[in-house]
This record gives structure tokens, sequence and C-alpha cells, in this order.
């Protein structure tokens, strides 16, 4: 077929578009304590863990997740340093690949609401082989129900898609939040305005 | 359709199949225009010859939602994060390594054209013989004791980029029988706001695997395909060094809302 009459330039500003992150990221994007938001140390330390299923409800080994969250006290970081955390400095950001069994932990704080009055929640970005573009997703925390009953989003929602945004507190104050990709239980994956994403055939 | 094998390693149906499968979703797509259906900008994330997608791809619509404050916002890399010389992909180890050494460089901006100032590139690829140094590339090419693949960068503040690499080889996948994935360097990219994170592939002008690879043709739209393809500049190309190429990057819209002032504080940052 063709190769392109003009090369992209500044001025078409139509996006461009999304490729799989595909099999080979692994040595190249995760780098040392990506999931780890806050030392295990930190007394707020919460464990954010779950796994990522396919349409079949098998585990997806071969995903990519990054979350992005305020700290405790609803602030949202400027603050460099991810990429190699001093163990001090909170930057809102991490990044983890999902295990050999499709399963993934981040350590970090409850975030607090960037408003007052609003539900909390984490976002969460994924990446995976077979996923042409990344999915966006809320992770919200289960607590103030009043705010949760309140929140845009959620109340857009039916009851049986709204449950896949709230994740479940543990016991030991760990939260669990299982991404599925496609099925009955598929999460609610999220389109922002300004950002195209095309899903192909869709059932509902 | 027949019912299509969804293990991604079973390599059984043949290009000529695969070939086919995308025809017909090209076509039903530029049917579609001529009717004055939509365009599609974006690859198709449920994309059947790309059998990977099968399992992977929600089968719900996307739910259309408004950022809320954090998610105008992204996280912020500098020079903390990433040194200088990570930008050299052809310098991370004791000797030169093999193959055509190039310059990829060019401008990241948002869908207002407003340049993407001191944000983190990532990329990653083959070398020159189509060989990832990854634990799962079974593929029998030799590995490059000199070549990792993997480099990054802080923008400027024009939001342009520039990578120092090899230029990577074709590979073989299990997608299909004898399937051949086109050259190509993996790009990370972030923008202003959370919303326009964006990972994607870069390829190389002329490539004959255009046409046969279902990565690249989930994109249903000839346009949109070519605004993966870096274009050769020999401006960039450095006397009796390197060859060069130039892609652009646009990222999607911002919705956050900008004022001069923005700009201004952002350049003593």
């Amino acid at each position: 077929m063709s190769t392109p009459a003009s090369p992209q330039t500044s001025a078409d500003l139509t996006p461009t578009p999304a490729q799989t992150v595909g099999p080979f990221y692994g040595y190249a994007l995760p780098f040392p304590d990506g999931e780890k938001l806050v030392d295990r140390s930190h007394p707020d330390a919460i464990r954010l863990h779950g796994t990522v299923y396919d349409g079949d409800g098998v585990p997806v080994p071969d995903a990519l997740l990054e979350i992005w969250q305020a700290d405790g006290q609803g602030r949202i970081s400027a603050e460099h340093g991810s990429l190699i955390r001093d163990g001090y400095t909170f930057t809102g950001w991490g990044r983890t690949p999902v295990d050999n069994v499709g399963r993934f932990r981040f350590t970090t704080v409850d975030p607090g609401p960037t408003e007052e009055g609003r539900a909390p929640f984490i976002l969460l970005t994924v990446f995976a082989r077979g996923l042409l573009d990344r999915l966006f997703t809320r992770i919200y925390l289960p607590e103030d129900t009043g705010a949760l009953a309140a929140d845009p989003l959620l109340s857009s929602l039916p009851e049986e898609r709204r449950r896949t945004l709230i994740a479940a507190r543990e016991e030991d104050g760990d939260l669990r939040f299982d991404v599925h990709l496609q099925g009955a239980e598929e999460t609610v994956f999220l389109q922002y305005p300004n950002t195209p994403q095309v899903t192909g055939p869709v059932t509902g | 359709m027949a019912e299509t094998d969804t293990d991604p390693d079973a390599a059984k149906a043949s290009q000529d199949e695969i070939s086919a499968e995308m025809r017909e979703i090209h076509d039903v797509y530029r049917r579609s225009r001529d009717d004055g259906g939509p365009e599609e900008t974006s690859a198709r994330m449920n994309f059947p010859p790309y059998r990977s997608s099968l399992l992977r791809s929600p089968t719900k619509s996307l739910h259309h939602t408004d950022p809320e404050e954090i998610e105008l916002h992204s996280p912020a890399f500098g020079e903390r994060d990433v040194r200088t010389l990570e930008s050299d992909l052809t310098i991370q180890h004791g000797g030169e390594p093999i193959g055509e050494r190039i310059v990829v460089t060019g401008r990241i901006v948002d869908g207002d054209g407003r340049p993407i100032r001191h944000q983190l590139v990532e990329v990653w690829q083959a070398n020159a013989a189509g060989r990832y140094v990854h634990k799962r590339d079974q593929h029998p090419a030799p590995i490059d004791p000199n070549f990792t693949g993997v480099g990054r960068t802080i923008t400027g503040p024009d939001g342009e980029y520039t990578f120092t690499t090899i230029k990577p080889a074709p590979y073989p996948w299990k997608n299909h029988y004898n399937a051949w994935r086109p050259a190509h360097i993996h790009f990370s990219l972030f923008g202003t706001d959370f919303t326009q994170r964006l990972i994607t592939q870069m390829y190389f002008p002329g490539d004959p695997l255009f046409d046969l690879d279902p990565i690249y043709q989930s994109i249903t739209d000839q346009s949109a395909r070519d605004r993966l393809v870096a274009a050769y500049d020999h401006s960039v190309a450095n006397h009796e060094w390197n060859t060069g190429y130039r892609w652009d990057i646009v990222l999607s819209g911002s919705s956050r809302t900008w004022f001069e002032s923005d700009a201004a504080s952002d350049e003593e940052h």
C-alpha cells in the first residue's frame, strides 16, 4: 500500500493513534519500586491489589498497570522522582507489571478527595499485549457511601456496572480491585472528551 | 465468520486468510465513510485478525466521563528521573552496537498544538537482527551484547525529543503462520493531562510488511495509519555518523482551562 504522501506535520493536530504495548515491555517499562508510591513502613501504607482477567475469566499474565492519585489530604503532587524513588517524596504515580498469574500490587495510601465532599478514587490505566489502546478506569474507595451515591460517574451507571468501579476493603486495610477486560463482569472503562478511542463492535 | 481461534500462539491461519479478514473490515469501514460514517483515528481495540485482541478488548461501550481535577493533571518527571545519556541507546555498553545508526527526532504537541514540555518519553525496540532483550522473545536471531534497546528522555521547551539508536529489524510472531511485524520502535508518552497517556509504535517509511500486519492494520483509516510512519529527514543525518528520521506526535486534547500565564510559568519550571 502507500507510504504517507506527506509526513505528519504539526499542522495536522489529529491525535496520533495508539498501538499495543506488546509482549516485550518487561525489560523496558517496569523499574525498581515502581509499585511503591509510599514505602511499606509509611504509617498509612495500604496494599492495593487484584488480578487482571480476560474474557474467559483467565488471568492475563502480560498486562502493565499504572495508577495516578492524590495524597491522603487530596493534594495532587507535581513532584518529580517517580522513576528513581527516594522513599520520601509522594509523586502520586506508580507502575507495575502483573505477575505470571495476572496479579498486581501497589503500596500506596488512601487518596483524599480533591474537592470537599467528592468521592475519592485512584485512576488506573491498563496496557496489555492484545490490547490495542490503553484503558482508563477509576478505583473508588468504598467508605464514603454518601459521596459515592452523589458521584456523577457512579450515579450514571446501573448497579451491576457501578460495582465494578468500587474497591473492596479487606480486614487488614488493604484494597482489592480486580480488572475484567471483557465479559459479564467487565470493568467500566472510561472515555474522556477530546480522547478518541475505538472499541470495535460492542454489545452494550 | 468461522469460529476464530483465540490462542494467540496457535499460528494456524495463513497470511492470506488474515489478509482477507483485514480487507473485509477495511472495506466495511471505507463503505461506512463513503456513506458519511465517522472517521476512525485510533486503533480498533477489537480487531479479530489480531488474535490476542479477541478476549482482551472491552465488549461494552466505553463510558463517557467528564474529567475531575486529578484527571486534568499528569505525573511530573524531570532530570531527577532521567539521565541525559539515556536518550542514546548506542552507548549503554562497552562497544558499538551492530546495525544502522539512526537519530529519531520530533516534537510532541497536544491536540491544540501546545508543545508538551518537560515530560517523559520512553522507547524500546528490537535490535538490528529483530531480537528483543526479553526472556519471552524466543526468535533465534542474535542478541547484541552492546544493545539493550531501551531509552528515555525528557522533552525540551518546545516539546522536542531526540533519540540516537540502531534501526530495528522486523521479527516473526505467532499471530498466524509466517507472521512478521514491520520494524518499529515502541513509544510511551505522557501529556499535561492524565487522559493524554499514549503508548504506540513508530514505523519506518516504505516497509513492505505494512499491508500484512494486523497490529498496524487495526487502524482502519489509511491517513490515521500514516500518522505512525516517520519521515526520512536528511537534515537529521550527520556526516559519517548516522541517518535520521523525523516523527512528530500529537496527544489528545487537553481539557484544562489554559491561560497565557501557564505557558510563562512553565518556562521557568
